[in-house]
């Protein structure tokens, strides 16, 4: 099975590492990642405001390019992302199609294009969840991650707004916990896994975010947590590398590692860790994984 | 005077235009509270999202210039997804932010970007950032 990915703009440079694992992980569970042949920026985030349409152009260029690419011999009339912000605009926008006549004139003509907001844009983890089932992911785990205890951190958009996006329940989500059981992992329940870890106000405000990532690993510590999991390079980013650059707003905190979900899963599905690429944490999980015995 | 008999007042035309900008009717709005009570910058806020549809509502447009809360707003979406009444205060936040950058309300410039953040960064933070930049 080929489906059309889309990397958008951190994967193959900031976050590299979340994609590697994903690579690695599809090919363990027999299918591949096309990467799509044509592809911009989705914008990183869509207008809040509702008289821009312009913002919509981006990601539906997008959507036109891996409705072509789902069309060739072998692959899936499909499109995949990791990133928790580009599936979050990628949706949005398909969803505007649908739903505002006016957004699908204005961008269709803008473009030069009839795009009916009709590519199935899927997540990794609903793949990993629909196409391939979790039942038939844990067949083919080699290292049960036994007592690693994970907090599952969605974030912000991949739960919200929940009637545009639609991947799961946004009180109560279960698509990552499945996973992370799937794995053999301990899931730990939190009460900050959808808040925002202070997202893109890192540019202006790093005060602000920091306030944010703190209330989040705070959260996660107080609940048992041995170690976070997220799907987005920018909660990575800002949870992480708060806990190091703004440590005084962490004060006594335990540090804890931020972890993207593909390298649990590539590790659980027999990757040798010493290949696993950790360059995205400025605070190492290595130290946990070899404590719990998985290096 | 209205087919109804009252006499109708002129909206002002700092508030209409929020209104036209973010596409919010922000009558619909009955203060529950549950987007600011949601809301992660709430306690940073000068006007936090409940207050700046209330200030909306009554056009106090001179206090709306004022405050800064919008600076703060994260856009993480809460405060839309908790609303019962299906208002989005984010794009209030955001056509707030829209009309302090085209009315020169606001020295977010080019030149000012964090150097360093921006050399770090991932891209996704950098392109979203520009949100702050760009009206």
């Amino acid at each position: 099975m080929n489906i059309p990915y889309y990397p958008g703009c951190t994967l193959n440079t900031n976050a590299k590492d979340l994609q590697q694992c994903a690579e690695y992980s599809a090919q363990a569970l027999g299918f591949s990642m096309v990467e799509l042949t044509d592809w911009n920026c989705c914008g990183a985030s869509l207008p809040l405001t509702d008289n821009s349409s312009m913002g919509y152009a981006g990601p539906a260029n997008v959507l036109i390019n891996a409705k072509e690419e789902g069309t060739k011999e072998g692959n899936e009339d499909k499109l995949t992302t990791l990133c928790a912000v580009c599936y979050n605009v990628l949706k949005r926008t398909n969803y505007a199609f649908n739903n505002d006549n006016n957004k699908l004139d204005t961008v269709n003509s803008l473009l030069e294009t009839d795009y009916k907001g009709d590519t199935n844009v899927l997540h990794y983890l609903e793949v990993l969840r629909d196409e391939i089932g979790y039942d038939k992911v844990k067949e083919k785990v080699t290292t049960q991650l036994k007592g690693l205890k994970v907090a599952p951190y969605y974030g912000c958009f991949l739960l919200r707004p929940h009637n545009e996006v639609g991947l799961d329940d946004p009180y109560s989500p279960t698509i990552f916990e499945g996973l992370l059981e799937t794995l053999g992992c301990e899931v730990v329940d939190f009460s900050h896994k959808g808040e925002c870890c202070g997202s893109y106000s890192a540019m202006t405000n790093p005060e602000n975010v920091a306030n944010c990532s703190f209330g989040v690993v705070e959260s996660a510590v107080a609940a048992g947590a041995d170690i976070i999991a997220t799907t987005c390079p920018l909660c990575q980013f800002n949870l992480d590398g708060n806990q190091v650059k703004q440590k005084s707003h962490f004060g006594d905190l335990d540090e804890m590692p931020i972890i993207y979900f593909t390298q649990l899963l590539s590790i659980a599905l027999g990757k040798d860790i010493n290949s696993i690429s950790f360059d995205s944490n400025s605070i190492s999980p290595l130290p946990l994984l070899k404590e719990k015995g998985f290096v | 005077m209205s087919a109804d008999g009252h006499h109708e007042v002129a909206k002002d035309e700092y508030i209409a235009q929020i209104e036209e900008l973010s596409g919010e009717d922000v009558s619909k709005c009955y203060q529950c509270g549950k987007c600011t009570a949601g809301c992660p910058m709430a306690e940073k806020m000068d006007l936090p999202p409940s207050m700046v549809m209330r200030y909306m509502q009554l056009e106090l447009s001179d206090d709306l210039k004022k405050a800064t809360s919008r600076w703060d707003c994260v856009g993480c979406l809460v405060c839309g997804s908790r609303c019962p009444k299906f208002c989005n205060p984010g794009a209030v936040m955001e056509a707030l932010r829209m009309e302090d950058m085209r009315s020169g309300n606001r020295d977010e410039v080019i030149e000012k970007l964090p150097v360093n953040f921006v050399k770090n960064a991932p891209q996704q933070a950098i392109v979203s950032g520009f949100r702050k930049y760009v009206p």
